[in-house]
């Protein structure tokens, strides 16, 4: 898999364009933030009606990721669903095309903010993964090391010879890193936001997604 | 005026300052005189708050002096709540209102005990109004209002119009027109175009450099309005004038970017008699009467006559004595543009766009609107849009579509049928599925869009003074330490905290960058084709010396342009191969020819480098001589180009945005949304880029790509100049530039062609970023 190759914890790991993060030696590719059926939910709750392709484009993209890499475990990192109930408003040919991207393959869904109960769809549930010298979890907690976590949905803004454009990006320091949201309905964090700056250390490097990925300082 | 009081439907036409407003009023004021206290008269709505409030002074006094008993409020975004209230269960018997408030009104279930008594309605300013979707969402609501009060009379006031039938038209109830008054023309304006002292400058739209001749006209009046086309050239404009005014002439700016306050303190200052003279924008188009203004300067072609003549009416309210006004050119070639519209002044032609029919996303809001007022039947509604002037002629499949997108969202998919925004019900009418949504959808009325702004304030103090407002877009741009103009002022931008921009004072003449952007106006059909009539004829009547020889010598060494054919130059010039094309139709559709023309260039491996624009050329260069221009016009070619394009472009992206909130797929104003964090929310791109991928042809994209082809990337005008010339295209192929397209060279705005480009310029960026950062992980 081509993408920004670098090391957390000892652990080689590569972050794609994509917004997918690829541990090799595990085979383990692990996306955050899918938010599934966010559609549904705003709707649900007498909001507009957003254009109801949001679970397809996803796991089209999902699709792509598992397929180039040939990954044999699959984590996806909490908010898989924009809320308990939104797993229920997926539509039959979503339910088994996940199926289907399940078979032959580990997959662990890990708890989020937005889906922290128990989900009846096939799968491993935990609240959070350790797979030595990696720790895998919704939430980034301050005091811990060698974590993946999701959550904050960082992005960066840049201007570039006048041109302004933000992408979503994965935020890595020696401690931690922290996934884009792969979700298509998901906005982001700006890098400044205290939340992030906070929690990075100052030799933090954001990887910005797109046609290929890329390392800058992150921007704060 | 009085006597025709009794149609159903009536326009008054007279020019500004002849007092039509009160003209308007007063068969109300004399049927309130015996029936006033019966709940709503008279609606009055103007297109502007101010104007409201200005009305219900200038009409207070006069009811008070007559001693009448009339009550007379105004209901507008900046009315206290409770006094809405009140209104609501107590109504004045005039109310004065605008578009956006009045649309909140029908939605409201006792919209028909307000409205029940209403007798007539006054609609000001409607020449305005009838340009832009405001005016569609108000005949809509109007047409809702009309369905509960059957007796009700309207009446339009416009300022002198090319087209008042295609007011009366828009004005009218369930009829093609309706009766139109003209009040007497006035006398003619006196109005010139400016000699200047100095050699034209070639390019370039400030006028700067006929300041002092400006400064020498506003010593010689009592009050002068210097009006600019667009924001950024009047601080320019304003800033380079203080550099000069060494009288100290009391001399303000005034434009919609600037703080509320500023602005309420340059309108104070003006009736107060304090001020010589204002720079500003068309923040003070509409008929406000702020004082005695005894001359008007208009800095740059006025781009559109209709303009151009409500401006000069600023001059002068007084209906008897000539208004009085300058034209200054900003450059050569606009002194044949002034000229013309000098001449269709005097001609009294004035340029017109034909409207089309009325938008789709503003009766996606109406219908939502109706429905928070109560349950409706869709034949009965289809019925009374239907009637109203910009709606004649809606198809039925139309209304359905807009009823479908209302009720689940319209998508082939059918994902909603539990979650329906309106149910449809047994007794054949629709309900909102969820009360609540009345509120949020309430949230959302209107149809202006403010581009996202953010805004400036000094920093230091705690709550540092409200400067005025900049474009998300523009501040994006900026890194600390850049300084910029903002109320004619140099500030230094210092940090962005919390969606406000924080700058400091600074002492510099000069700001670093030129200054925020703003919509660019794109010259009215009418002005392009009077320019080439002129050259046609070889009619130099009015030009200044330097234009004419400037003129004849791209005669000589090329040719002029001339109407029914295209003229396309190639030449060399500094390595590169130049190809300038003619079309004179306007900044936006020469713009749009640049992309759609360098794609096919691109296509035939000619490598195009980048293009430039103005109203009335497009000039493309790359490493390749064209030797067939010709062959790059074809219709379906570009047709086909533009259909790609529309997959990743801005100005696409920027028209769905706007749709998708007026028609309510976006919520503009979300309760709570700040407080729960911004990556809750996600930019309308993504929505676009969704339905581009899995339903093209939904109907938002099908309002978006309508819009489009007619506003911002104005294709409309494209297809009609092809159309229009056939194959009569002439190709002149020059050793050298041409006269003519020598100000192109000067021209700011060029847009590069990038494939991968930007892609390139990131990864530049990351490793010398990263160097610099001595980071490698």
């Amino acid at each position: 898999m081509t993408g920004y190759n670098f090391t957390l914890a000892g652990a080689d790991l590569v972050a794609l364009g994509t917004g997918a993060l690829f541990w090799p030696d595990k085979k383990l590719l692990c996306v955050s933030d899918l938010h599934l059926g966010k559609a549904d939910r705003l709707m649900r709750q007498g909001g507009p009606l957003l254009p109801p392709y949001e679970v397809k484009d996803t796991l089209y993209r999902l699709e792509a990721d598992i397929v180039l890499s040939d990954a044999q475990a699959v984590v996806c990192l909490g908010d898989s669903f924009d809320d308990l109930d939104a797993e229920a408003s997926l539509r039959e040919d979503e339910l088994s095309w996940l199926t289907r991207l399940q078979a032959g393959r580990r997959w662990i869904w890990i708890e989020g903010n937005h889906d922290p109960g128990p989900l009846s769809i096939g799968g491993t549930h935990l609240q959070s993964l350790p797979i030595p010298p990696l720790t895998f979890r919704h939430i980034p907690s301050p005091s811990s090391s060698g974590e993946v976590a999701g959550h904050y949905h960082p992005k960066v803004q840049m201007t570039l010879r006048g041109r302004h454009f933000a992408k979503s990006c994965f935020l890595v320091d020696g401690d931690r890193l922290i996934l884009p949201a792969f979700g298509t309905y998901t906005g982001g964090l700006k890098t400044q936001s205290p939340e992030l700056t906070g929690l990075m250390r100052p030799e933090a490097i954001a990887i910005l997604t797109g046609k290929q990925a890329r390392a800058i300082p992150m921007p704060r | 005026m009085v006597d025709a009081s009794s149609e159903a439907a009536q326009l008054l036409i007279a020019p500004t300052g002849a007092g039509k407003t009160l003209a308007g009023f007063l068969p109300s004021l004399i049927e309130l005189e015996n029936m006033h206290g019966n709940g709503l008269h008279t609606l009055y709505i103007s297109p502007l708050k101010a104007l409201a409030a200005d009305i219900k002074r200038n009409l207070t006094a006069p009811v008070q002096e007559l001693g009448l008993n009339v009550t007379i409020e105004d209901r507008t975004g900046d009315t206290s709540s409770h006094i809405k209230r009140r209104q609501r269960a107590a109504p004045p018997d005039i109310l004065l209102t605008t578009p956006e408030s009045l649309a909140l009104l029908i939605s409201y279930e006792d919209a028909p005990r307000i409205f029940a008594n209403l007798q007539r309605v006054i609609v000001d300013e409607i020449h305005a109004l009838s340009e832009s979707k405001r005016g569609d969402q108000l005949m809509l609501a109007l047409s809702r209002v009309q369905a509960l009060a059957p007796k009700l009379r309207r009446i339009g006031l416009s300022a002198t119009v090319d087209d008042p039938d295609a007011i009366a038209r828009f004005m009218a109830l369930d009829q093609q027109t309706c009766p139109i008054h003209f009040a007497d023309a006035g006398v003619a304006p006196d109005i010139r175009m400016l000699h200047p002292l100095e050699h034209l400058p070639w390019a370039g739209a400030g006028g700067r450099y006929a300041i002092a001749q400006v400064l020498q006209e506003v010593r010689k009046h009592k009050i002068t309005l210097i009006f600019h086309n667009t924001r950024a050239q009047a601080e320019i404009f304003f800033h380079a004038l203080w550099l000069q005014n060494d009288d100290a002439l009391p001399i303000a700016i005034h434009h919609g970017s600037l703080d509320r306050q500023q602005r309420h303190k340059v309108e104070q200052a003006m009736v107060n008699g304090q001020l010589r003279a204002v720079v500003c924008t068309g923040s003070l188009d509409l008929g406000i009467d702020w004082g005695d203004v005894d001359l008007v300067i208009q800095i740059g072609a006025p781009k559109n006559v209709k303009r151009l003549v409500q401006r000069i009416g600023r001059a002068n309210h007084q209906y008897n004595a000539p208004s009085k006004a300058i034209i200054v050119p900003a450059n050569r070639f606009e002194t044949v543009e002034c000229v013309a519209a000098l001449e269709a002044v005097r001609e009294n032609d004035l340029d017109g766009d034909p409207k089309g029919q009325g938008p789709l996303d503003v009766l996606c809001q109406h219908i939502l609107l109706v429905a928070c007022s109560g349950p409706f039947d869709p034949d009965h509604l289809y019925n009374e849009v239907r009637a109203t002037g910009p709606y004649l002629g809606l198809s039925r499949k139309d209304f359905d579509d807009c009823l479908g997108f209302c009720t689940n969202g319209g998508y082939a998919l059918r994902k909603y049928d539990r979650w329906q925004r309106l149910l449809y019900r047994a007794d054949g009418t629709y309900v909102l599925r969820d009360p609540r949504s009345a509120q949020r959808i309430r949230l959302n009325v209107g149809t202006i869009q403010d581009t996202d702004t953010l805004k400036v304030r000094l920093q230091r103090q705690r709550g540092g003074k409200p400067l005025g407002e900049i474009e998300e877009g523009f501040a994006a741009t900026l890194t600390p330490g850049d300084t910029f103009l903002i109320g004619g002022e140099v500030v230094r931008f210092e940090s962005l905290r919390e969606m406000t921009v924080e700058v400091s004072r600074q002492a510099d003449k000069q700001p670093k960058i030129a200054t925020f952007m703003g919509t660019k106006f794109a010259t009215s059909t009418l002005l392009c084709d009077r320019i080439l009539n002129r050259f046609e004829k070889k009619d130099w009547q009015g030009l200044p010396p330097d234009t004419i020889d400037w003129l004849e010598l791209q005669d000589r060494i090329s040719t002029l342009p001339k109407p029914g054919s295209l003229l396309v130059e190639t030449f060399p010039r500094q390595g590169r191969h130049h190809l300038c094309v003619y079309g004179f139709i306007g900044r936006n559709a020469q713009q749009t020819l640049g992309l759609l023309i360098s794609k096919q260039l691109e296509l035939r491996g000619l490598a195009p480098l980048g293009f430039v624009a103005t109203d009335y050329a497009t000039l493309i260069w790359g490493l390749e001589e064209v030797m067939d221009p010709k062959s790059l016009f074809s219709l379906t070619d570009l047709e086909s180009g533009l259909e790609e394009w529309f997959a990743e472009n801005a100005l696409m992206k920027r028209s769905f945005r706007t749709v998708a909130t007026i028609s309510g797929l976006i919520e503009r104003n979300m309760p709570g949304q700040r407080k729960s964090g911004r990556q809750a929310t996600f930019s309308s791109d993504i929505i676009y880029d969704t339905l581009r991928k899995f339903e093209p042809d939904h109907l938002m994209m099908r309002i978006t790509r309508d819009e489009a082809m007619s506003g911002l990337v104005d294709f409309s005008r494209i297809r009609q100049m092809l159309l229009q010339i056939g194959d009569r295209i002439e190709h002149r192929r020059l050793g050298r530039l041409s006269p003519l397209s020598a100000p192109l060279f000067l021209e700011a705005g060029r847009v590069p062609v990038e494939g991968q480009a930007l892609e390139r310029m990131v990864a530049e960026e990351a490793a010398l970023l990263m160097r610099e950062a001595g980071l490698e992980i």
